[in-house]
């Protein structure tokens, strides 16, 4: 394989296994690719079942069952039994619908450790229009039956422009649905959320208000629910340190068997990502050039090269330095040291100016139909 | 929240304890997370298994590893474990 160095270069610990791009959900901030219909290939059970050792035997341990919707894969109970023997601890990150109690016992029986949902909004009206399928009312039931057969359950709600005056709302609702964790992520601009920005970036008041109201109730609650509240990178002036690292932690496989060092990393130009059907997991990991290209701090430019914060946050994420400078090399734009900081600005005048503008532009929804008009 | 030392003390049914062979390590597993213990924590949460009181499980490893004066550091990691909803106490 291409790439070679001379890094210590540290095993996988997280991995996410994205079994499938079908969903039936139409979210417009979906982390999938916008060209996902152009990888509609999905490797096999077998694949999978040798993905899941090979990584495992190399360290890794919390296992995401992600997708598009994971339960659409026939084979999951399956693959959930494979990963309790071999030690994993698994999480099934679902939007909930079509889960029936039977298969939740059937899953529960298998060794899945715990379960995420993801609701869109705190009202019905609101959640089926995000979704763009109607999906509330059976996901509230979902939540009741996963509480009642005894898993941890995390509810993830998405924030953005069109829900995030629901905050007192959707803090009330987890707390009535019992969840156990509430993620509170807004949302991050990649893909999908990308092309919808301007509909969906909320402003910095309505930002800091939000959270301030999330802050408070984690008080509340502390010691019966946990509150993780994901920031929203674009109102920061240093970047995330993506992934922990590139190719640090985090082992992302796709539906078609392509290993990804981020979910998003498809996006990016000449990474050559392996594919676990020709690969192993430990050739992949260690050898790949797509996993070695960011490691370490010798691909960095300035700002980057000189900064003495560069061991802290790796240069913030390269997909954004991608998809908003047109050089994934580049500095994370939300750094205020990047001369190319001003996009940032940019990007959020423009979604103040699309909220308050009368014609504003209908959101642009993840289907098939869109991803190949995208592709 | 604090010990009632009264009480049996076992582990949460919604966390894992397992020894991880790629780390030399024992750890938590819990939804969002996983935390690597050292040898004494480890020690200290193998025998929450809800059979023994905090007294009790202090008991045993005074003798296990021929200590005396563990209480005050015992009982100060349980209320930590505790508070981390690690341990419960029915």
């Amino acid at each position: 394989m291409a790439g070679s160095n001379n890094h210590n270069i540290t095993p996988p610990r997280w991995l996410l296994a994205e079994l499938t791009y079908k969903c039936p959900l139409q979210c417009p901030y979906c982390s999938n690719p916008l060209d996902y219909t152009k990888h509609n290939a999905e490797i096999s059970t077998e694949d999978w079942k040798r993905v899941l050792s090979q990584a495992r035997k190399m360290g890794a341990v919390p296992l995401g069952f992600s997708g598009g919707e994971p339960l659409t894969r026939q084979d999951l109970p399956e693959l959930v039994h494979h990963a309790r023997q071999l030690g994993y601890y698994s999480n099934l990150i679902t939007y909930g619908y079509g889960l029936t109690e039977e298969k939740i016992i059937q899953l529960k029986q298998a060794g899945l450790d715990h379960i995420q949902i993801s609701i869109q909004a705190s009202s019905q009206e609101l959640n089926d229009h995000i979704a763009g399928t109607e999906s509330y009312e059976t996901k509230k039931q979902v939540a009741h039956l996963v509480k009642k057969h005894g898993y941890p359950m995390v509810l993830c709600v998405v924030i953005h422009r069109e829900n995030i005056h629901q905050m007192p709302e959707i803090l009330a609702m987890a707390e009535e649905l019992g969840a156990d964790y509430l993620e509170l992520a807004n949302t991050q601009y990649y893909g999908w959320a990308h092309k919808n920005r301007d509909l969906l970036m909320p402003s910095k008041e309505q930002f800091d208000k939000a959270e301030a109201i999330a802050q408070a109730y984690k008080e509340k609650v502390a010691g019966k629910m946990k509150i993780y509240y994901v920031i929203p990178d674009f109102h920061e002036d240093r970047p995330k340190a993506c992934m922990n690292g590139w190719g640090t932690t985090f082992l992302t496989i796709a539906p078609d068997g392509v290993a990804l060092p981020c979910h998003s990393a498809r996006e990016l130009p000449g990474l050559d990502c392996p594919n676990v059907t020709e690969y192993s997991i430990e050739e992949i990991w260690n050898k790949s050039k797509a996993f070695n290209f960011f490691r370490g701090t010798e691909w960095m430019k300035e700002p980057c090269r000189s900064c003495d914060e560069k061991e802290k946050d790796f240069g913030g994420c390269h997909c954004q330095a991608f998809i908003l400078t047109g050089d994934m090399n580049n500095a994370d734009p939300v750094c205020s040291k990047s001369p190319n900081h001003h996009i940032i600005e940019e990007a959020l005048d423009s979604a103040r100016k699309s909220a308050l503008s009368e014609n504003e532009q209908p959101l642009i929804f993840r289907n098939s139909k869109n991803s190949k008009k995208y592709s | 929240m604090t010990i009632n030392p009264e009480l049996t003390i076992s582990f949460s049914s919604t966390h894992r304890l397992q020894w991880e062979e790629a780390q030399q390590k024992d750890v938590i597993l819990y939804p969002e997370g996983m935390v690597e213990l050292n040898q004494p924590s480890a020690e200290i949460l193998k025998l929450c298994d809800g059979t023994r009181t905090a007294p009790q499980i202090i008991t045993v490893l005074e003798e296990k590893f021929s200590e005396s004066n563990l209480t005050n550091d015992v009982n100060s990691f349980l209320e930590d474990a505790l508070k981390n909803g690690w341990i419960q106490q029915s």
